[in-house]
C-alpha cells in the first residue's frame, strides 16, 4: 500500500480510536474519587502568594542569598 | 565574562545588519536592516553602561519589571492597532483616503496586514506575554526563571513588531494571511518564541506550589502549539539573503492547507487558549471566587487541545481541496461549539453568588461581556463552518464581523480587563483612578463593538445575496460595483463603531496614566475611589 493510503487508513481507524480513548480517559481521570479535594486546593492557590514568592524550602526562609 | 560575549555577539550583529542593508536587494529589506542595525547598537550601549554593575537578583521578589512594560506595550500597540484598523475602515468606506501620493506605502493592501498584525501580534502578543510573565510566576509562587531572558523575550518581540511593521508598509511580506513576516522575521520570531517557552517552562518547573494551576496549561499550549504552526507554515527559502523574497516550499492545495491549518490554529492557540488562560486566572481573582467547576475546566482544556488542531479546513470549503478534509474540518468544527461553551459557562458561573459585583465593579462587566462575546463568536463560527451557511458567508463581510466580534469583544475586553487589574496592582497603588471613566470606556466599547458586528452581518449577508441572484434566464442580476456600492452605508457604521472601540481605548490608557501618576500608593493612605 502507497504510505498516503496507509496513513489516510491508520489516521482514521487506530489513530482515532485511541486519541478518542485518551480522552474519555482524561474525563474519567478528572472525575477520580478524590480528586474533588485536590481540585478545590489547587482552584484556591491563586489567591496565595500575591504579592511575593513563596519562602525558601529551608526552615530558616529569610537566610538564602539574594 | 558572560558580558563580553554579549558585546561580541552584538557588535557582529550590528556590523553584518550594516552589511547587510549596503547589499540590499529590496527597499523592505534595507529599511530592516538598518532597523536591526540600531537595535543591535542601542542593546550594544545599554550592555556597556552596566558592565561595572553589580548583578544582584532577590528571589524573595516577583520580577514584574517586565510586566509592567508589558502593560505599557499591550496599552501603546492596542492604540496603533485600533487607529490603523479605523484608517482602513474609513478607506473602504471612501476610497479616495488612498491618496495618490501615499500609493504603494499607505494604501489598503499595505495598511491592512499593519492593522491586522498590530492588534493580534503587537496588542494580543504583548497582552499575551505579560498575562503569562505575570500568572506564571503568581501560581508557581516563585520569580520568574532564567533572569534577563525574560527581557530579552519582551523587547525581541518588539522587535518584531517594528521589523514586521516596517516591512509590510515598503512590502515586504510573503502573503500569507497572519503569516506576512518574511523569512528573516520569521527566524527572529522563533528564537524569541523558544526563549518564551523556555522562560515560561523554567519557572513551571521550579514551582513551589504542588499543582500546575489550569491557566498555565493554556497558556503552554499556546506557547507549544503556536511555535509548531510557525514553523511548519513558514518552509520558505529566500531568493538570497540580502532580499526579503523567499519562495515557498509546498505549493498549491498543500500550501492553502498548511495555510489554514496555521491560520485557525492561530486563532485557536493565540487567541483562543492563551486568552483562556487570562480568562482562568483574572476572571476569579477580579470576582474574588475560585473557578466555578476545576473539573471542568480540565475537560474544556483538553476537548480544545483535541479539536481544535482539526478545524482548519473550514476555510477552504468548495475549492480544490479534497471533499472529506473540508468535511472533517466541518465536522470538528461543529463538535468544537460544546468545549468553548463548556469554558464560557465555566467563566460565567464563577460568579454565582458574585452576580452584585456587576453593579459596582466595571472591570468584572467587562469581563464578563468578554466571556459573552467568546460564547457569541464560538457560536457563530461553527455555523459559518457548515458548507451550506459558508457558501452564503464565505468571501463576504459576516467573516470580518465574525472575527471582530471575536477579536474586539473577547479578546480586546478580556485584555482591558486585565490591564485594569494588573496595573494598580503592579505600580502598587490604590485601586484605579476612576471607575467611571472604566464605565465609560466599557459603554464606548461594547456600542462600538455591537455597530461593528451588525453592520458587517447585514453587509454580508446582503452581499452574500446579490452575488447568487440570478433572473428568470439564469444570469446573474448584479455586478460585483454594484454589491460595493450597496455596502457603503455599513461600511459608514463599521468605521463609527470602530471609531467608538478606539475612543474607549484611549480613554482607558488616559485611566491607567493616571492609576500610576496621581493615585496615592496602597501602603501609605486610604483614598476612597469614587463608586459608580
Amino acid at each position: 500500500m502507497e504510505t498516503y493510503s496507509f496513513l489516510r487508513q491508520f489516521a482514521d481507524s487506530w489513530a482515532l480510536l485511541s486519541l478518542f480513548l485518551i480522552f474519555l480517559g482524561v474525563i474519567v481521570w478528572a472525575f477520580r474519587p478524590g480528586s474533588r479535594q485536590v481540585h478545590d486546593e489547587v482552584a484556591n492557590s491563586i489567591f496565595r502568594n500575591d504579592k511575593t514568592p513563596a519562602p525558601a524550602d529551608d526552615p530558616k526562609p529569610h537566610v538564602k542569598e539574594a | 565574562m558572560w558580558d563580553y560575549l554579549k558585546l561580541v555577539v552584538l557588535g557582529l550583529i550590528a556590523l553584518g545588519a550594516a552589511i547587510a542593508s549596503n547589499y540590499a536587494w529590496d527597499l523592505a529589506y534595507q529599511v530592516n536592516a538598518i532597523i536591526v542595525m540600531l537595535a543591535a547598537g542601542i542593546t550594544f550601549l545599554v550592555v556597556l553602561r552596566g558592565m561595572d554593575e553589580v548583578k544582584t537578583v532577590n528571589t524573595n521578589e516577583y520580577m514584574d519589571g517586565v510586566v509592567r512594560a508589558g502593560v505599557i506595550a499591550t496599552s501603546f500597540w492596542g492604540i496603533v492597532g485600533f487607529l490603523v484598523g479605523v484608517v482602513i475602515a474609513s478607506q473602504l468606506a471612501w476610497p479616495w483616503l488612498n491618496f495618490e501620493a501615499l500609493n504603494g506605502i499607505g494604501n489598503f493592501g499595505r495598511l491592512r496586514p499593519l492593522h491586522t498584525s498590530a492588534v493580534i501580534f503587537a496588542f494580543g502578543g504583548n497582552a499575551l506575554i505579560m498575562s503569562s510573565f505575570y500568572i506564571v510566576q503568581r501560581t508557581c509562587a516563585v520569580r520568574l526563571w532564567g533572569g534577563n531572558l525574560g527581557w530579552f523575550v519582551f523587547w525581541g518581540w518588539q522587535l518584531v513588531i517594528v521589523l514586521a511593521a516596517t516591512g509590510y508598509i515598503l512590502g515586504g511580506t510573503q502573503s500569507k494571511e497572519y503569516a506576512e513576516p518574511v523569512w528573516y522575521v520569521d527566524i527572529l520570531i522563533t528564537v524569541v518564541w523558544v526563549a518564551f517557552l523556555v522562560v515560561f517552562a523554567g519557572t513551571l518547573m521550579k514551582r513551589k506550589e504542588p499543582h500546575i494551576y489550569v491557566a498555565n496549561w493554556f497558556l503552554l499550549a499556546m506557547i507549544i502549539t503556536i511555535a509548531m504552526l510557525h514553523l511548519v507554515n513558514n518552509m520558505a527559502i529566500p531568493v538570497s539573503i540580502f532580499s526579503s523574497q523567499s519562495v515557498q516550499v509546498t505549493a498549491g492545495v498543500q500550501d492553502a492547507m498548511i495555510q489554514w491549518w496555521y491560520g485557525h490554529n492561530a486563532v485557536g492557540f493565540f487567541l483562543t487558549a492563551g486568552f483562556l488562560g487570562m480568562m482562568y486566572y483574572f476572571v476569579p481573582k477580579q470576582a474574588e471566587r475560585p473557578v466555578y467547576s476545576y473539573k471542568l475546566s480540565i475537560i474544556h482544556f483538553w476537548a480544545l487541545i483535541f479539536l481544535y488542531i482539526w478545524a482548519g479546513p473550514h476555510h477552504l470549503h468548495y475549492t480544490a481541496l479534497p471533499d472529506w478534509a473540508s468535511t472533517l474540518g466541518m465536522v470538528f468544527s461543529i463538535i468544537l461549539w460544546m468545549p468553548s461553551w463548556g469554558g464560557m459557562i465555566n467563566g460565567l458561573m464563577t460568579l454565582s453568588g458574585a452576580w452584585d459585583k456587576l453593579r459596582t465593579d466595571p472591570v468584572i462587566r467587562m469581563m464578563v461581556v468578554s466571556i459573552g462575546f467568546y460564547g457569541m463568536s464560538t457560536f457563530e463560527g461553527p455555523m459559518m463552518s457548515i458548507k451550506a451557511v459558508n457558501s452564503l458567508s464565505h468571501y463576504t463581510d459576516w467573516t470580518i464581523g465574525h472575527v471582530h466580534s471575536g477579536a474586539l469583544g473577547w479578546n480586546g475586553m478580556i485584555t482591558f480587563g486585565a490591564l485594569y487589574f494588573l496595573t494598580p496592582r503592579l505600580w502598587n497603588r490604590d485601586g484605579l483612578y476612576s471607575l467611571k471613566l472604566v464605565s465609560w470606556h466599557f459603554w464606548l466599547a461594547t456600542i462600538g463593538i455591537v455597530l461593528y458586528a451588525s453592520a458587517m452581518w447585514v453587509s454580508g449577508i446582503m452581499e452574500g445575496l446579490m452575488w447568487r441572484e440570478v433572473d428568470a434566464n439564469g444570469y446573474l442580476v448584479n455586478a460585483f460595483a454594484d454589491t460595493v456600492a450597496a455596502k457603503y452605508p455599513m461600511y459608514v457604521v463599521r468605521m463609527l463603531g470602530g471609531l467608538l472601540f478606539l475612543g474607549g481605548a484611549v480613554i482607558m490608557c488616559y485611566n491607567l496614566w493616571m492609576t500610576v501618576r496621581a493615585q496615592p500608593s496602597r501602603v501609605t493612605s486610604h483614598a476612597a475611589v469614587p463608586a459608580e
